[in-house]
This record gives structure tokens, C-alpha cells and sequence, in this order.
């Protein structure tokens, strides 16, 4: 009687804490959406994404230069990042067995572990000095370096996914290896690696630390593509820590903003996972 | 033991002149067993999985139009034979094969190897329609190897569909996913698409073991009707099925060919105690 009271309360003890922590989890990211979407949704309006940053102690004025400067950014992020880990992973998934691929492995798990900051003083010494400018250009090479990681090794695990037999019907019709992977493998593994494609640039659309010494900030547009641009992240950081409660509340704004893209990315990544790529037509 | 297999051979011969297929005689006046050419001929071939060696000096002739069972226990090296009879087993890593497989006479291991696969098809253990609708199924041979001189690709489509005896079934969905198929079409599907490439010899994997009943009886009966055109070399568990369809079976054994003779020898009197055995169910 007195043994199955104590497993009852256990039980339920136990019950409440592993309830209280799940809720607590799915509770943080609900109190950061309402939390940004209270403060940054109110100062939010067409100017912000229309007009340029007010000068200094002047209300109004948007962040039209630095949402286009994030897009720049990333544009050249992806044209780095994504040839490089995609084919780094084709070859690993298809062609590496030897050590040089156990080597490669390892050495891309550790890029994929340094800090950000050390990654933005790496792209500030590769382009920033001998170019001496801060640029668009720099900063996506920071952003490119942070995705190569990740779209080498979901580039990989995708294509590892494909079964064997789907490689031995192409190759039993006298397709070569490579044809094989590039008409049956890919195009199988496609949406996989689209979608993880998807969340690597989600992930690096919010970095602020490897921006700061190579895209710099600006409060004006930024013509080309070899001048400093403001960004996004960049500009949170900027006006949250301003005197300014105008600035503070645009930084909520850009916040939000930032936060509802970067999930809206995330969740079509993941409905792009989820629908099976076979059913779709040819 | 005679009246024994005497009693379960006729059971298994679902045509009533199955007989005489095995006893030779074509329906269709084909030349008759034992007279044929050999079209696929391998000798003292050995097979390595790393230091394992899985086949020891097989000889084996395969005669052309007709089909050539080959059963045996599982891992008793059918399936490895088989895949290297299209050198597919070259896919694996640290394999190796020594000795001669000839192809009207010719050594396959000297042979450009898309070439050769283009000659020799393959249709394998589980359907392995690729992620795409049905008429690229059976069109991406085609467009590896290039269309045969004045035809389409819809007409070569068309036809390989009703080679594979699909064509009803799926003429009005041809751009509907591959996947979207049963078990049973999915593997004709890959029947037309090997056959597409019009090969010499197509060779079957265990093609109906995962498969029900109705959908073996439909390869079963599109085996014997394919025989006229091109050779067949079926691995089979299902020793009915081998009796069913084949006019000439090999019985292997730990990685070796125990026995090789026309069906009906090897299922009444084969001269080999191991056959026997296997055949009568004593292992196996």
C-alpha cells in the first residue's frame, strides 16, 4: 500500500518535471515570437522597409539599405558556400572511401564548430586588408566560409540516403557513373538537399559577429558590390545598443523581421522535407 | 524418390505442353534445346569479395533463347555469379573476378563495360523503379544509350511496355511517378525498362521474391514469351519456379556449380547426391 502510494508520487513528480521542461522549451520560442512580435511588430511600417536609416536623433527613416544589404550578402554567401559543399558532399557520398575522405569529414566538423567571430576575422584578413575596404563581398565570404560545413556533410547524408539498387538500375542500363549520379542520384536526393540548403542559410542569415570587420554597416546605399552595406543583424546590434528609444524600437523591428524570415525559410525547408520527393512527377 | 519428384513435376508445369518445352520442342519452332548456340559461356571463373572467395571455377554455358534457372541455398553464390555475368558486381568495392565470361565469344572483362551492360540487362531482386513517372522509366536506357535509328522514344516506350506486358495497365497514366505503381508492375516497369534497350540477354535476379502469387504467375508467363527474343538467365529460391520456367537449371553449393542440366534431368535424376538432397528439401 505505502510502496505503491510512493511509485504513485514518483510517478507523478517525475511526470510534472519532464511536462514542466517540454513546455518550458516549446515556451521560449514562443515568448521570443510574442515578445519580438509586442515590441517589434508596433514600430513596424511600410517606411521601414522602404526608406533609408533616419540620421542620428531624428525620428522615422526605414532599413530598406540593410534588408537589401542581408539579400547582397547572402546572394554571395550562397554562390561560395553552395558549389563547394555541394560537390565536396557529392564527392564524399560518391566517391570517398579512402582516408582522404575520413580526413575531410573531420577537418569539416571542426570548420562547422569555429566561432563565427573567428571565421569573420578570417574573411577580414583574406579580403578586407589586402582589399582595404570593407565590402559586400567580404561579408559573404564570411557567411560562405560559415555554410560550407553544413552544405558539404546534409549534401552528403542525402545523397547516402539514395538506396544501392536505384544506382545499379541506372548502371545495369549502361549509364557511367557519373550520369548515374548526376540524372538518377541527385535528382532522388534533390529535395533533401534543397531543404538543407534552406536551413544552412536561414542559420547564417542571422550571424552578426563575422559581419561586423567585413560588410562594416553603413546608413546609405551601397552601390556594387565592394562597399560596406549595412545588414540586417548588423543594424539590430547597432540601434539596441543606441541612447536613442527611437532607434531601440527599430531594432526590435529589424529583429522581427528577421526572425519571421528566417522562419518562414525554416518551415518551408521543412515542409520541403517532408513531402515525399518520389510522388512528385518527373 | 523418383515417384516423388515424378508426382511434384507435373503440379508444377503450369502450361500443359510444358513438357515438351523442356523436352525441347518450341511452340513456336524455335531451334530446339541443346542445339542452340551458347550465347553466354563462363570458364573456370572465380569471384572475391576481399580475401572471401565466394565462386570456384565455374564453367557454365548459357544457351541462347532460352532461359537458364540457376538455384541453390542462399549464399551459395547464384546471385554473385549472376552479377557478374554484367560485371554490375564491379560496383562493389574490393571485388575481383578471375577467369573468362564470353559473350558470343568474345571476353567481357576486356569489353567497354556500358557497352556490354547495354547488351546484357538486368532486372533485379526488389523493384527498383527509379523516382521518376513511368515513361521515363523506361526511357532513361534509351537516352543513355541513344534511339535506335528511325524511332522514337515514345514509339521504343510504347513497345518495351507491351514486350513487358504493362502497357494496359498504365497507357493512360504514362507521366504518373513510377512509385505510385503495386509491387508487381513496379518490377515489369523494370522489365520494360531493361528490355527497352532491346538487350541480348536479360539477366533476373530473384525477380518475383517479393512478390505475391497473381504477380509471379504475370513474370512467370512474360519470361517464357520473352525467351524467343532474347536469352534469359533467372536466380531463383522458388525450385517450382525454376521447373516451371527453365529449360536448362545449375544447381549451386557453396559457391560452387554442383550440377548443370536440362530442367527435367535435374529434377527427376540428377546425378549429383547434393542435388538431390536440395531438390527433395533434405536441406537447404
Amino acid at each position: 500500500m505505502t510502496l505503491s502510494f510512493r511509485r504513485r508520487a514518483v510517478n507523478a513528480l517525475m511526470l510534472t518535471l519532464t511536462g514542466v521542461c517540454t513546455t518550458l522549451v516549446a515556451g521560449i520560442l514562443l515568448v521570443i515570437l510574442g515578445y519580438l512580435a509586442w515590441n517589434g511588430a508596433t514600430s513596424l511600417n511600410l517606411n521601414f522597409f522602404t526608406k533609408l536609416p533616419a540620421p542620428v536623433g531624428e525620428a522615422g527613416g526605414g532599413m530598406a539599405n540593410a534588408i537589401l544589404g542581408s539579400g547582397k550578402v547572402l546572394l554571395v554567401a550562397m554562390l561560395l558556400g553552395v558549389p563547394i559543399g555541394f560537390l565536396g558532399g557529392v564527392y564524399l557520398a560518391e566517391f570517398g572511401a579512402g582516408m582522404f575522405s575520413g580526413v575531410v569529414r573531420y577537418v569539416t566538423d571542426l570548420l562547422n564548430g569555429v566561432p563565427s567571430i573567428v571565421i569573420g576575422i578570417f574573411a577580414y584578413a583574406l579580403v578586407v586588408q589586402p582589399m582595404k575596404r570593407h565590402s559586400t563581398f567580404a561579408g559573404g565570404v564570411a557567411l560562405g566560409i560559415m555554410m560550407i560545413p553544413i552544405a558539404l556533410r546534409t549534401t552528403e547524408e542525402f545523397l547516402r540516403a539514395v538506396p544501392v539498387s536505384l544506382r545499379e538500375g541506372a548502371m545495369a542500363l549502361g549509364a557511367s557513373k557519373s550520369r548515374t549520379i548526376f540524372t538518377i542520384v541527385i535528382p532522388a536526393a534533390k529535395s533533401g538537399i534543397l531543404s538543407g540548403l534552406m536551413l544552412n542559410l536561414a542559420r547564417v542569415a542571422g550571424e552578426t559577429a563575422p559581419l561586423l570587420f567585413t560588410a562594416f554597416g553603413n546608413t546609405f546605399w551601397s552601390p556594387g558590390w565592394l562597399n560596406e552595406t549595412a545588414t540586417l543583424p548588423q543594424m539590430i546590434y547597432n540601434y539596441a545598443i543606441s541612447a536613442y528609444a527611437d532607434q531601440n524600437r527599430q531594432a526590435w523591428a529589424a529583429g522581427f523581421v528577421l526572425l519571421v524570415l528566417v522562419l518562414g525559410v525554416n518551415a518551408a525547408a521543412r515542409f520541403a522535407i517532408g513531402r515525399t520527393p518520389a510522388r512528385g512527377r518527373s | 524418390m523418383t515417384n516423388e519428384l515424378k508426382a511434384m513435376t507435373p503440379k508444377l508445369t503450369r502450361e500443359p505442353e510444358g513438357q515438351d518445352h523442356v523436352r525441347g520442342r518450341e511452340p513456336d519452332g524455335d531451334t530446339p534445346v541443346g542445339k542452340s548456340t551458347v550465347k553466354l559461356q563462363t570458364a573456370d571463373l572465380n569471384f572475391y569479395y576481399g580475401a572471401f572467395q565466394a565462386l570456384h571455377n565455374i564453367t557454365l554455358s548459357v544457351h541462347e533463347r532460352q532461359i537458364t534457372a540457376l538455384i541453390g541455398p542462399s549464399g551459395c553464390g547464384k546471385s554473385t555469379f549472376l552479377r557478374a555475368l554484367n560485371r554490375i558486381s564491379e560496383t562493389i568495392r574490393h571485388t575481383r573476378i578471375d577467369g573468362r565470361i564470353t559473350l558470343d565469344g568474345s571476353d567481357i572483362l576486356k569489353m567497354d563495360v556500358t557497352a556490354l551492360r547495354r547488351r546484357v540487362g538486368m532486372v533485379f531482386q526488389r523493384p527498383n523503379p527509379f523516382p521518376k513517372s513511368i515513361f521515363e522509366n523506361v526511357a532513361y536506357g534509351v537516352r543513355v544509350n541513344g534511339l535506335p535509328q528511325g524511332s522514337s522514344l515514345k514509339e521504343v516506350v510504347e513497345k518495351s511496355l507491351h514486350r513487358a506486358a504493362l502497357w494496359e495497365e498504365v497507357k493512360d497514366k504514362l507521366h504518373d511517378s513510377a512509385l505510385a505503381l503495386s509491387g508487381g508492375q513496379q518490377q515489369r516497369l523494370c522489365i520494360a525498362r531493361a528490355l527497352a534497350v532491346d538487350p541480348e540477354v536479360l539477366l533476373l535476379d530473384e525477380p518475383c521474391s517479393a512478390l505475391d502469387p497473381i504477380a509471379t504467375a504475370k513474370i512467370e508467363d512474360l519470361l517464357f514469351n520473352l525467351k524467343s527474343q532474347c536469352t534469359i538467365v533467372i536466380v531463383t529460391h522458388n525450385m517450382q519456379q525454376a521447373a516451371r520456367v527453365a529449360q536448362e537449371t545449375g544447381f549451386f553449393l557453396m559457391g560452387k556449380l554442383i550440377e548443370f542440366d536440362r530442367t527435367e534431368v535435374m529434377f527427376r535424376k540428377p546425378t549429383q547426391k547434393q542435388t538431390e538432397d536440395y531438390i527433395t528439401g533434405r536441406f537447404g
